[in-house]
């Protein structure tokens, strides 16, 4: 069974542990920034951070929100930048826990594409062309450990587990948060592996919350870039 | 905290003000969001929309500094509408207490009032007594001098409208608010505070949680599961420390440091230990002279005997009238009365308010010993910004602390859980654990004071023993904190051994038979063993939430304290689903036969006040057991500063009158003289009213987390945050740099402009309001250019407490 994350960004209260537990996990230096006048910090995704909490202050129906969103890969279930790489020596999926996993053989690949190819604008460069993203914590999952995001988390905001019960817990959790805002809604949860909960319009919370249509007509040509893809690649995970 | 961190789940309306719980005690949050899962209401009450407020159903803004006159609004609402609970308010308070005629209030002075001194004589804040002695009483609560009638009137003056002028905040959310909380007053409904320096950092601090505890009494909401008052501790062992006397005015489990005018333990004693004529008042303080004398057996040990007063001589007592806080401890420095200072765990530099006198204060000192897990601002003073080190002869000694889980001990947390923990990695380095610096420290002192010196004997003569192989021992220090039977002692025909760990305090004894360090942990380390090392999961008959044997509470593993009041008079939960304790007596004909208490440790184990048939008992105690009288204070004439909460405008507040009264800020409160203490209000210079506040992402002063690049990574930089408004008016843009300024310091920061803050309309007036955090300063990051906050704030504070009032004072924002 595949697994899932569940963040109900309703109950996100933005302490940010996750960001931090990110870094730790992973051990990434952390960078150097600057207030910008926000809260939101660093400013987006790197190659040394795979996870950024998006902090935006929202008037909707004359009342003010600050809506928190965790922003991540979403391990689609059908990854395009998987897709587009074509070469699993580079780009993966575990296929336990459906986790989309990003090697040092990236460096390799058209880095330009892959990044162009995913729908939520995740996977960020090095110097060297290396690509990185987050990994679903996949050494701990193996272990028996949830993500070091989900393990810290103080309110609950994010679960883990097999997918199909991620699913009904987001599916009975979206009844519960409706009554209250009848605009909620679950991101993409048929195509990601990374279920967000929302309580208003997902653009509110950023720019890349939804899929964009953009990215679909991309993903549809690297369909067919795999229809016409080398056999050489599907044993090079191997080397 | 009256109750616990898990205990919030229980709550039906969640009030979160003078808090900011999901920034800065996340964790809370789990509970609070379960709470509100289950349908509970939270209500935010904050000058500024802040990530609490973002999950609250009820966001109302308030100008800082104006709290009472908030919640004196919500005690006129739930008098006008009759919405407290009648049983528990005539029973458990004292509403219906006469007070004495001489009691007055007048135009914001209660009767007794010093001008010269700003002091109250307190002669006339008492009650009426009975030929007994006995406080006289109408539960009918319709004589006109009771507490409950005198409350009506103080607050007649809080009416929603003019409450709104002074606070800012909209009448319409006002209502919502004080409806939505008020309806805890329901029987079986419970409504829970959280607060922290929100509160208390002000000029009238102690009254602003005075204010909350009327609300919680007059609804019926304290003793129950999830009520209370709940005091969010910021740090860890802040709890424990308090509990165990870091402040100068206590002595360990809260017993009085003695004045100079106690010249004896007898008169030491009598001064402290209150005397109830009421049979029905349990007045557990009658205990008093058996903690002192356990403390003094702690202290001197075998040194301490009968025919010396246990070594009470040996005790510093404390000048009559004056006092030794921080704020007066610096104003002292600042002045060159002393010469040497230990900052053990602190970071005065950047935490105390006017950190401008405070580092000039420190240059009077001859030597400093900081110890700490880091050098900080308060170590290096000397060449921080603007000092001049070729001028300043302060001799600074650095002692390295290792880090918390670089030992083993206890830490005890907001809900007063006793918790043991272990080391982890050993300490790095030569850096020690505070228990280690502390006994070479007394070692060495006690050998210097062995070749003389003025008063050796309280030196001497302390009992020392703590290390085991030349180790500091946090276990003997924990069993000398339980205590120890001294000699063999027989009590209800059973003997204690000589040596034995006292089983509770109810054990303790006034003749030198035993000794405890601190008799609210009597119980918490027993022969049974370390009570605070337990792990258990299980839950208690009522799955509140208790968990009794996971770690140890105080008092006597009590987790919700004065829970007796959490039943009716005949001993039944007003709460049947989630109710704490319950009488599971037998009854016979009608009367009570048995005493038994089922659910959490009863706050004495008496029978209820009324049988079954609705008889009352004589062998019943009220419910708070801790007053002398045995009744919850909703007069409360023990404090500096009144026996009812009035609102008064802070030190320096935007302005000329105070709406209420013409007293314009507390008529008690300290006012410091150095040149080092300007303070101004309504002064053109300084229009806007600033508060401080800590962030997520840093620790206190910093100190433990601004060298921690990854969370410097998220909060880089002190900010001043300000409504989009006022940045137009400054013609400020967002993140740019901007000086703040007060009539004591100037700080740079980055502006935050946020639609989180919003101008007031006080009067009819627009005011403005910034916040800034404070866990900045210059020793990190390696800029030096993100300094304290407290750069700004005044020296003045709270009446009773002395804590200072950071929260709300006056600045000025400029474009740099």
């Amino acid at each position: 069974m595949s697994k899932s994350f569940f963040v109900d960004t309703t109950i996100c209260t933005a302490c940010r542990g996750c960001q931090v537990a990110c870094k730790q996990w992973h051990d990434l230096p952390a960078e150097e920034t600057k207030n910008r006048g926000t809260y939101e910090n660093p400013a987006d995704l790197s190659f040394i951070t795979y996870k950024v909490v998006r902090m935006r202050e929202q008037v909707i129906d004359g009342k003010l929100n600050w809506l928190f969103f965790p922003e991540q890969c979403r391990h689609c279930i059908e990854a395009p930048c998987l897709e587009t790489a074509g070469d699993p020596g580079a780009i993966f999926r575990d296929d336990k826990t459906g986790a989309i996993i990003f090697t040092a053989n990236t460096k390799r690949l058209n880095t330009a594409a892959i990044i162009e190819a995913c729908p939520y604008n995740v996977p960020r460069k090095a110097a060297d062309g290396t690509l990185a993203k987050c990994d679903m914590c996949l050494d701990r999952v193996e272990n028996g450990l949830l993500p070091a995001c989900v393990q810290t988390c103080p309110t609950g905001a994010m679960t883990f587990g097999d997918r199909d019960e991620i699913l009904a817990l987001a599916k009975k959790r979206l009844g519960e948060v409706k009554k209250k805002n009848p605009k909620a809604m679950l991101i993409d949860e048929d195509t990601v592996s990374v279920i967000y909960l929302v309580a208003y319009e997902p653009k509110l919370y950023c720019k890349n919350a939804m899929a964009s249509n953009a990215v679909f007509d991309i993903t549809r040509q690297m369909a067919l870039k795999r229809m016409i893809r080398p056999l050489t690649n599907i044993t090079s995970r191997l080397l | 905290m009256t109750n616990h961190w898990i205990d919030i789940k229980n709550s039906d309306c969640i009030l979160i003000m003078g808090s900011n719980a999901a920034e800065n005690h996340p964790i809370s949050f789990k509970y609070v969001t379960e709470a509100q899962r289950n349908g509970a209401k939270v209500i935010s009450v904050d000058p500024r929309f802040t990530r609490t407020s973002s999950k609250a159903d009820i966001y109302v803004p308030m100008r800082s500094g104006t709290d009472i006159a908030f919640l004196g609004g919500m005690i006129k609402y739930i008098l006008d509408n009759k919405l407290y609970n009648k049983e528990y308010v005539a029973n458990y308070t004292n509403a219906p207490f006469i007070v004495g005629k001489e009691f007055k209030f007048s135009d914001g002075l209660f009767s007794g009032y010093e001008a010269k001194n700003r002091k109250y004589d307190k002669g006339t804040w008492t009650f009426d007594m009975d030929a007994n002695g006995v406080p006289k009483l109408d539960r009918s609560l319709k004589d006109s001098r009771c507490v409950l009638n005198l409350l009506k009137q103080h607050y007649s003056r809080y009416n929603t409208k003019l409450v709104s002028k002074i606070t800012g905040s909209p009448e319409a959310g006002l209502t919502e608010v004080y409806k939505t909380y008020a309806a805890t007053g329901a029987t079986g409904k419970a409504g829970t505070s959280m607060y922290a320096m929100g509160w208390t950092q002000h000029t009238v601090g102690v009254q602003n949680i005075r204010t909350m505890a009327i609300i919680q009494l007059l609804l019926g909401n304290m003793g129950v599961a999830g009520g209370g008052i709940n005091a969010l501790r910021g740090e860890s062992n802040v709890q424990g420390s308090t509990d165990q006397c870091l402040l100068w005015h206590i002595w360990p489990g809260y017993l009085k440091t003695p004045r100079a005018s106690n010249t004896s333990l007898a008169e030491y004693n009598k001064k402290w230990t209150p005397i109830s004529k009421d049979p029905l008042s349990a007045n557990w303080w009658q205990n008093y002279p058996k903690y002192s004398v356990s403390l003094l057996k702690s202290y001197f040990g075998e040194n301490a005997t009968k025919a010396n007063d246990f070594g009470y001589d040996w005790m510093p007592k404390v000048d009559d009238g004056t006092d030794y806080s921080w704020l007066t401890l610096f104003d002292e420095m600042y002045k060159g009365n002393f010469k040497g200072f230990f900052a053990w765990g602190m970071n005065p530099a950047c935490s105390g308010a006017n950190s401008n006198k405070t580092r000039k204060a420190m240059e009077n000192l001859e030597w400093m010993v900081n110890v700490n897990l880091f050098d900080n601002e308060t170590g290096s003073f000397w060449k921080g910004p603007g000092k001049n080190p070729s001028t300043i002869k302060t001799e600074v000694f650095m002692l390295p602390a290792c880090v918390s889980v670089e030992k083993e001990g206890s830490i005890t947390n907001s809900g007063r859980w006793m918790q043991w923990r272990y080391m982890g990695p050993k300490p790095l380095g030569n850096s020690l654990s505070d228990g280690d610096i502390i006994m070479e420290l007394g070692y060495k002192i006690k050998e210097v004071y062995k070749e003389g010196g003025a008063f050796p004997e309280p030196i001497l003569n302390l009992k020392w023993d703590y290390m085991t192989d030349g180790l500091y021992d946090p276990h003997k220090v924990a069993k000398e904190i339980n205590g120890y039977f001294q000699e063999d002692v027989t009590i209800k025909d059973k003997l204690y051994k000589k040596g034995t760990l006292v089983p509770s305090f109810a054990f303790l004894q006034a003749d030198g038979s035993t000794s405890s360090a601190n008799w609210l942990y009597c119980n918490s380390y027993t022969e049974k063993g370390n009570m605070s090392a337990r792990r258990s999961k299980v839950d208690a008959a009522n799955n509140i939430g208790l968990y009794p044997e996971f770690a140890w509470c105080w008092p006597v593993n009590r987790r919700i304290i004065y829970n007796r009041a959490s039943v009716d008079l005949k001993g039944e939960p007003w709460d049947k689903k989630d109710w704490v304790i319950r009488f599971a007596g037998e009854a016979k004909d009608g009367k009570y036969v048995s005493s038994k208490w089922i659910g959490d440790v009863p706050d004495g184990g008496w029978y209820p006040l009324e049988n079954p048939d609705g008889t009352k008992r004589t062998d019943s105690k009220h419910p708070f057991i801790m007053r002398k009288h045995g009744h919850a204070q909703i007069f409360g004439p023990g404090l500096a500063d009144g026996p009812f909460p009035e609102h008064y405008e802070p030190l320096e507040c935007p302005i000329e009158k105070n709406l209420m009264s013409k007293q314009r800020m507390s008529p008690v409160a300290p006012v410091y003289g150095t040149d080092a203490d300007a303070h101004m209000t309504c002064d053109p210079r300084f229009p806007i009213v600033c508060t401080t506040y800590r962030v997520s992402e840093h620790w206190q002063s910093g100190l433990m987390t601004r060298p921690q690049p990854w969370l410097l990574e998220l909060q880089p930089q002190v900010f001043v945050e300000m409504s989009e408004e006022l940045a137009k008016l400054k013609g400020i843009n967002n993140g740019e740099r901007v000086d703040v300024s007060s009539a004591r310091g100037a700080l740079e920061c980055t502006a935050i402009v946020t639609k989180r803050f919003k101008p007031f309309n006080i009067a009819g007036k627009t005011i403005h309001q910034v916040g800034v955090p404070w866990n900045f300063g210059w020793r990190w990051p390696e800029s030096g250019t993100e300094e304290s906050v407290n750069l700004l704030t005044p020296s003045t504070g709270d009446p009773n407490t002395r804590i200072p009032e950071s929260k709300a004072f006056m600045v000025n924002v400029t474009k740099k």
